[in-house]
């Protein structure tokens, strides 16, 4: 399979491909950006090694705040941080926050501008065990849908890094969706992440498969699947799902007339409806959108939970094919 | 099933952690030592206080809620002694497929009062159990179990006022003081004390005993059935792990399942403790 070499990405195919947690690599980043700047300080409410924050409290003790279990106190004092001149990261697991910190995350970080980065580490049925409450589902569409934050879904360890760096140097609140699960690392350092563009990980020419998070290297199984059956899919990661990158949309709905999206994540509000607003404003096609179809999870392993809900390789290969047939001769 | 003395129910208690350890054992995830510093509670309330018949679902029973859902293993295994479903059926907790949810569901088991997980709900759930039963002009009671890192939540303080203002006579709260947290003990996490005097401040009937006690258990559950007009916060001074003695007092396992051979130590443990409580 032919990735785009400008990409600098690792074959996805590889079995020897390092595996470790965007939460790990939300860890390492903060830590690096406390070293360089003594304005970041770090929030997290009784979850500091969960969310990984506590390499960053064991160096930085004076600049670590343990909230207790009170997320929405953290929301707001995150914000009086930002206001008084800090860069504050504040964390828990997505269901929490910012499931339970919704309203403080409104309007004390974003309707008040504050610079502060929240920064969630378990998110989607990736979760696993503790089931459906802990599988925070709905976490980008409840971020997407308040005015004056960035929204960024990393699909690996080192793309979380990149991602964190990145939310640093913004000026203003973002939210970072991070992942509890050891995932395969297909991205390296030199891969681009730049804000408001779509990155393409492989060209096609007969499908789109526009995919986020967890299930972008899923999604590059799948095209290698689809090629072997002489079926050209083009992969894109979105990892920027604040305002879309329109014109790639727009030219990948002229060049492959029909759309797949994949994501941890409800159907409702997340990437499968960032790429319909966008693509029903410029070319319209016909989008299949994967994930949870409007459910809650369930206990289990992550991975057998992503089957249960048809979230790998070879059944987005199969929707893909399938949706082949909805294009417009 | 009614259980009619100390030994009896302190041979339930024994049960329920048995069964908590295999449980987290098989799952190889999960919450030890919150529910095995809960065990005499959990025994005390399905055995001996609540009303309920899980034979006869149709027929008004008492509500238990748990707020603290991540110690489901206890009241499943109590659950399941009481009748409910089957013991051998505790060993599917947490994997798919399973009714027996890493926190507890009502979409699964329809005798679950509240779906719990995410802390700090429960008080205010069982406020309005209360609520309504009292609108209703019925005599069951709403027990709920609480912990105290739940306390750092500002909901639960909310639920607190309301419980008050409404002087909700038929619901007993227990709080699991177990002094312990994720992160650490509560003192350092989020310093909670004097809980007894916040809650008597928040004009609550509150009673102190040691949550590992079953006399002491059983009488402070009468205490609160004899007391109107105000709603009762049992502070339960509990062992967290307790009688695991690699578990005791420390927070690292709230949230650690045992490896197979710690599992076996923890079982032998529990074995000789059983034995002890045979011969008393
Ligand atoms: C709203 C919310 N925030 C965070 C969590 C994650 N969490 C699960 S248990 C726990 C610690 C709870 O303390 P406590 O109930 O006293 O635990 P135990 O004594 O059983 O160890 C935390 C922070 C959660 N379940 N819900
Ligand atoms: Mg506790």
């Amino acid at each position: 399979m032919e990735l785009n070499t400008q990409m600098h990405l690792l074959n996805p195919l590889s079995p020897d491909l390092k595996k470790d947690s965007t939460r790990e690599g939300y860890g390492k980043a903060l830590l690096e950006l406390g070293e360089k700047d003594s304005r970041i300080v770090a929030l997290t409410a009784d979850l500091a090694e969960s969310v990984r924050v506590h390499y960053f409290a064991e160096k930085f003790p004076q600049r670590f705040f343990q909230c207790g279990i009170c997320e929405q106190n953290m929301a707001v004092v995150a914000a009086g941080l930002a206001y008084a001149g800090k860069i504050p990261f504040l964390s828990s697991f997505g269901a929490f926050s910012p499931g339970r910190n919704w309203e403080q995350i409104r309007s004390a970080i974003c309707y008040g501008n504050a610079n502060a980065k929240i920064v969630s580490t378990h998110t989607g049925l990736t979760v696993g065990e503790d089931g459906a409450t802990h599988q925070a589902l709905e976490d980008v569409s409840l971020m997407r849908s308040i005015p004056n934050i960035r929204v960024l879904v990393p699909c690996d360890f080192e793309q979380a890094k990149k991602a964190i760096h990145a939310a640093a140097k913004i000026n203003g609140p973002v939210y970072v969706r991070a992942g509890r699960e050891k995932m395969p690392v297909f991205t390296t350092q030199e891969t681009p992440f730049e804000l408001g563009k779509i990155s393409l990980y492989k060209d096609g020419s007969d499908i789109s498969i526009f995919a986020s998070g967890a299930l972008v290297h899923e999604s590059l199984l799948a095209a290698a699947e689809l090629e072997k059956e002489g079926i050209s899919a083009a992969v894109l990661n979105v990892y920027d799902l604040t305002e879309m990158d329109n014109s790639t949309i727009e030219k990948y709905a002229k060049k492959t007339g029909a759309f797949v999206t994949v994501e941890d994540h409800q159907i409702k509000g997340g990437l499968g409806s960032a790429i319909c607003e966008s693509v029903c404003e410029t070319h319209p096609v016909p989008v299949h959108r994967m994930g949870m179809r409007m459910e809650f999870g369930q206990s289990g392993k992550g991975s057998e939970l992503l089957k249960h809900y048809g979230l790998y390789s070879s059944n987005i290969a199969k929707v893909a094919k399938e949706q082949l047939k909805t294009k417009k001769r | 099933m009614k259980l009619n003395s100390t030994k009896e129910l302190a041979l339930m208690a024994n049960a329920i952690r048995a069964d908590i350890i295999r449980m987290v054992n098989a799952a190889k995830c999960g919450h030890p030592a919150g529910p095995l510093g809960l065990a005499e509670i959990f025994s005390v309330l399905f055995f001996s206080e609540m009303d309920f018949d899980p034979k006869n679902p149709q027929k008004e029973r008492d509500i238990f809620v748990l707020s603290n859902g991540h110690v489901c293993a206890g009241s499943y295994s109590a659950m399941a002694h009481a009748g409910y479903f089957p013991p051998e059926d505790l060993l599917t907790f947490r994997k798919f497929g399973s009714p027996l949810q890493g926190h507890p569901s009502r979409k699964y088991f329809p005798f679950i009062d509240n779906s719990s997980g995410p802390l700090g709900e429960g008080l205010g759930i069982a406020c309005g159990y209360a609520a309504a039963l009292r609108l209703d002009n019925k005599p069951q009671r709403v027990y709920c179990v609480v912990s105290d890192g739940e306390h750092d939540e500002g909901s639960t303080w909310e639920a607190a006022l309301f419980a008050a203002k409404y002087k909700l006579d038929n619901l007993v709260a227990i709080m699991d003081r177990n002094y312990i947290q994720i992160d650490g003990t509560t003192e350092d996490v989020m310093p909670l004390d004097s809980i007894e005097e916040k809650y008597r401040a928040f004009n609550w009937n509150v009673i102190s005993i040691d949550g590992n006690d079953i006399p002491q258990i059983l009488s402070a559950l009468k205490q609160a059935k004899d007391c109107k007009g105000k709603p009762t916060m049992i502070i339960a001074k509990t062992t967290p792990g307790k009688g695991v003695s690699y578990m005791e007092k420390n927070y690292k396992w709230h949230g650690v399942a045992p490896k197979d051979e710690d599992a076996a130590k923890a079982l032998s443990e529990l074995a000789a403790e059983r034995k002890k409580i045979e011969q008393e």
